[in-house]
């Protein structure tokens, strides 16, 4: 059984390193990373099996690609505090010189980043590719990814969710994070993309719907969920619905906070509404 | 003047695809993928003899390079087979994102490169490829010219840990290099020794700078003939060797010249050893439908050619 008090900790601890970290260089995104983080702590400490240290194969162990490479600050602080590098790295977000580039890279060789994206609707075919070599080389443990929903208005996703589900990859667990915002304001406003879980169905995925996904014990309960469901011929998604800027009052229920930093009184007020658990960096 | 044998016109591609099936018998981390042109590619003895190593995509290239870019994650080696246009222009920023910048061990092959792919005319024939992939950081460019030296590469490039493009073509042309002769990655071959001019050639223009150069011989001028098949990483020093004893070369390829062998031959010598160039290439134009061998005259892509521009550029010594 999940200790979820010591996972609210973390989640706590994850927000406020999200909102240092952008206020410090003013700048990043800080609204899809808040959204997520529910998401990306239980997929790491709880679903996730994962061997020490890093290296790029990752044979024998779950892998997780962030297609949506923009929400990088909630990648970094998860990894940080999973290990892979010292906490106190997140201090040189989007600095030069840094290995915390504004996206995520392999380029600088952060442990924990095994493909470049910010570019968006690349990271589903990578999973894809990922799960595939899995496959041929016997190793029997899921590939997770995450996408944005405003991304699947990229067209190489539907390339892909096609071929995921005519090539039967069924080792595969692709998460939608549907906020229903984009940069440019509310999806329905930008392009209606009408029904995605219906749509995923129509091309042969498995699809999974999240309704609470900034609820930690839906999301675990969920992803174990999908994990039983693999190895039955299908890809699966999971359709979960989040809030934009979720734990930040004023973050919430906008797209106005997609790309932008806190101010110095505006970092005061997020931070206390999200306590220091784990110790800042 | 040294004597090459044409051993009967081949294509390319089929090179390629011998390499492919040799790495299918040699190398169990390669994985071929297509997009829906097994056929052009000369794919189907690899997929033959290792169903289970080959990944049909269908027509979705962008999908194919995030695929390819996810495999080697685990170990593989990938290469990708579709035309050399929808192997480049069409997937830039996956090419980019996915695998030069992530660093990827990718092959990306690229059959019917040029205006020899003949009559699909201009919408398939790119010129401008080997631009857009040596501007990548990290790219290796090779650019065979004939069938044994398609193998060679092909094999080459297995060995080569990181992301490479090679450009080969759909016309059956003269095969007259040896598996004898070295293939080494940047490292180019010097086909014939002379000191009047350098004749640099990379892909199918090379045959025709030999033949240039035997026609020039004729007429008393002696014409070194050097292949380039790694246009990245060039082998400066090889160039720089011959221009000091010539003193004026001509490049010719079946590209544009701007993004071509011969802007980065002009680059390189301009820091070291500024040298009367011309270039045997495409003008900054599309190409258009005919047979290989009207486009490659139409387009000043031959032997006629490169005899013209050595002329000149002898000239401006």
């Amino acid at each position: 059984m999940p200790d979820y008090n010591y996972l609210d900790n973390v989640v706590s601890q994850v927000r406020r390193d999200i909102l240092r970290m952008v206020h410090k260089v003013n700048s990043g995104h800080p609204g899809g990373s808040l959204g997520c983080t529910e998401f990306f702590v239980a997929l790491y400490y709880e679903i996730m099996e994962l061997k020490d240290g890093f290296d790029m194969n990752g044979s024998d162990e779950n892998l997780f690609f962030l297609s949506n490479g923009h929400i990088s600050p909630v990648f970094y602080s998860v990894l940080a505090h999973k290990g892979y590098f010292p906490v106190e790295e997140l201090n040189t977000f989007r600095l030069i010189d840094s290995r915390l580039q504004g996206h995520p890279t392999t380029h600088e060789g952060l442990p924990g980043v095994r493909i470049a994206s910010g570019s968006l609707g690349q990271g589903l075919s990578v999973a894809i590719g990922a799960a595939l070599s899995k496959k041929m080389n016997n190793d029997k443990k899921t590939v997770f990814a995450l996408m944005g929903d405003g991304e699947l208005q990229e067209g190489q996703n539907w390339e892909a969710i096609m071929f995921a589900a005519g090539k039967k990859v069924d080792n595969l667990v692709a998460t939608v994070d549907l906020n229903g915002k984009q940069i440019d304001g509310a999806t329905d406003d930008v392009l209606p993309m009408a029904d995605i879980p219906a749509k995923f169905s129509a091309f042969g995925w498995e699809v999974i719907n999240l309704e609470k996904g900034n609820d930690l014990k839906a999301i675990v309960e969920t992803l174990k969920l999908a994990q039983t469901k693999t190895g039955k011929g299908k890809p699966i998604v999971i359709i979960m619905h989040t809030e934009m800027g979720n734990g930040v009052d004023y973050m919430m229920h906008t797209h106005a906070w997609h790309g932008k930093a806190p101010n110095d009184e505006q970092l005061e007020i997020a931070l206390s509404q999200n306590p220091e658990t784990l110790g800042d960096y | 003047m040294e004597k090459y044998t044409d051993q009967g016109k081949v294509d390319t591609r089929s090179g390629f695809g011998a390499g492919l099936t040799e790495l299918g018998r040699t190398n169990p981390n390669v994985i071929a993928l297509c997009a829906d042109l097994v056929g052009s590619l000369k794919m189907q003895d690899f997929i033959d003899e290792n169903p289970d190593r080959f990944i049909q995509v269908g027509i979705a290239e962008a999908n194919m390079m995030g695929i390819a870019a996810g495999l080697t994650i685990g170990g593989k080696i990938p290469f990708t087979g579709t035309f050399a246009n929808f192997s480049t222009g069409r997937v830039y920023d996956q090419i980019r994102q996915s695998i030069a910048y992530s660093g990827k061990n990718v092959k990306i092959c690229a059959s019917h490169a040029g205006v020899t792919l003949g009559e699909d005319g201009a919408t398939h024939q790119i010129l401008e490829d080997i631009g857009l992939m040596k501007m990548l950081p990290g790219m290796t460019v090779i650019n065979p010219c004939d069938f044994n030296q398609t193998k060679a590469a092909t094999l080459a490039i297995a060995k080569h840990q990181g992301p490479v493009y090679l450009r080969f073509g759909r016309p059956k042309v003269a095969n007259f290099t040896t598996y004898e002769m070295p293939f080494e990655i940047g490292k180019g071959i010097v086909l014939n020794t002379g000191s009047d001019v350098t004749l640099v050639a990379t892909g199918h223009l090379v045959w025709e700078a030999l033949l240039a150069a035997e026609a020039l011989e004729a007429e008393g001028v002696s014409a070194e003939v050097i292949n380039i098949h790694t246009i990245k990483p060039l082998d400066t020093e090889l160039l720089l060797t011959s221009v000091r004893k010539t003193g004026c070369i001509v490049s010719a390829e079946e590209h544009n010249y701007l993004g071509g062998l011969g802007e980065s031959i002009a680059g390189a010598l301009a820091s070291s050893h500024p040298t009367p160039q011309e270039f045997v290439a495409t003008n900054d134009t599309f190409g258009e439908s005919g047979t290989p061998a009207q486009l490659m005259e139409k387009y000043g892509l031959n032997k006629n050619a490169i005899i013209a521009a050595a002329k000149k550029v002898m000239a401006r010594k």
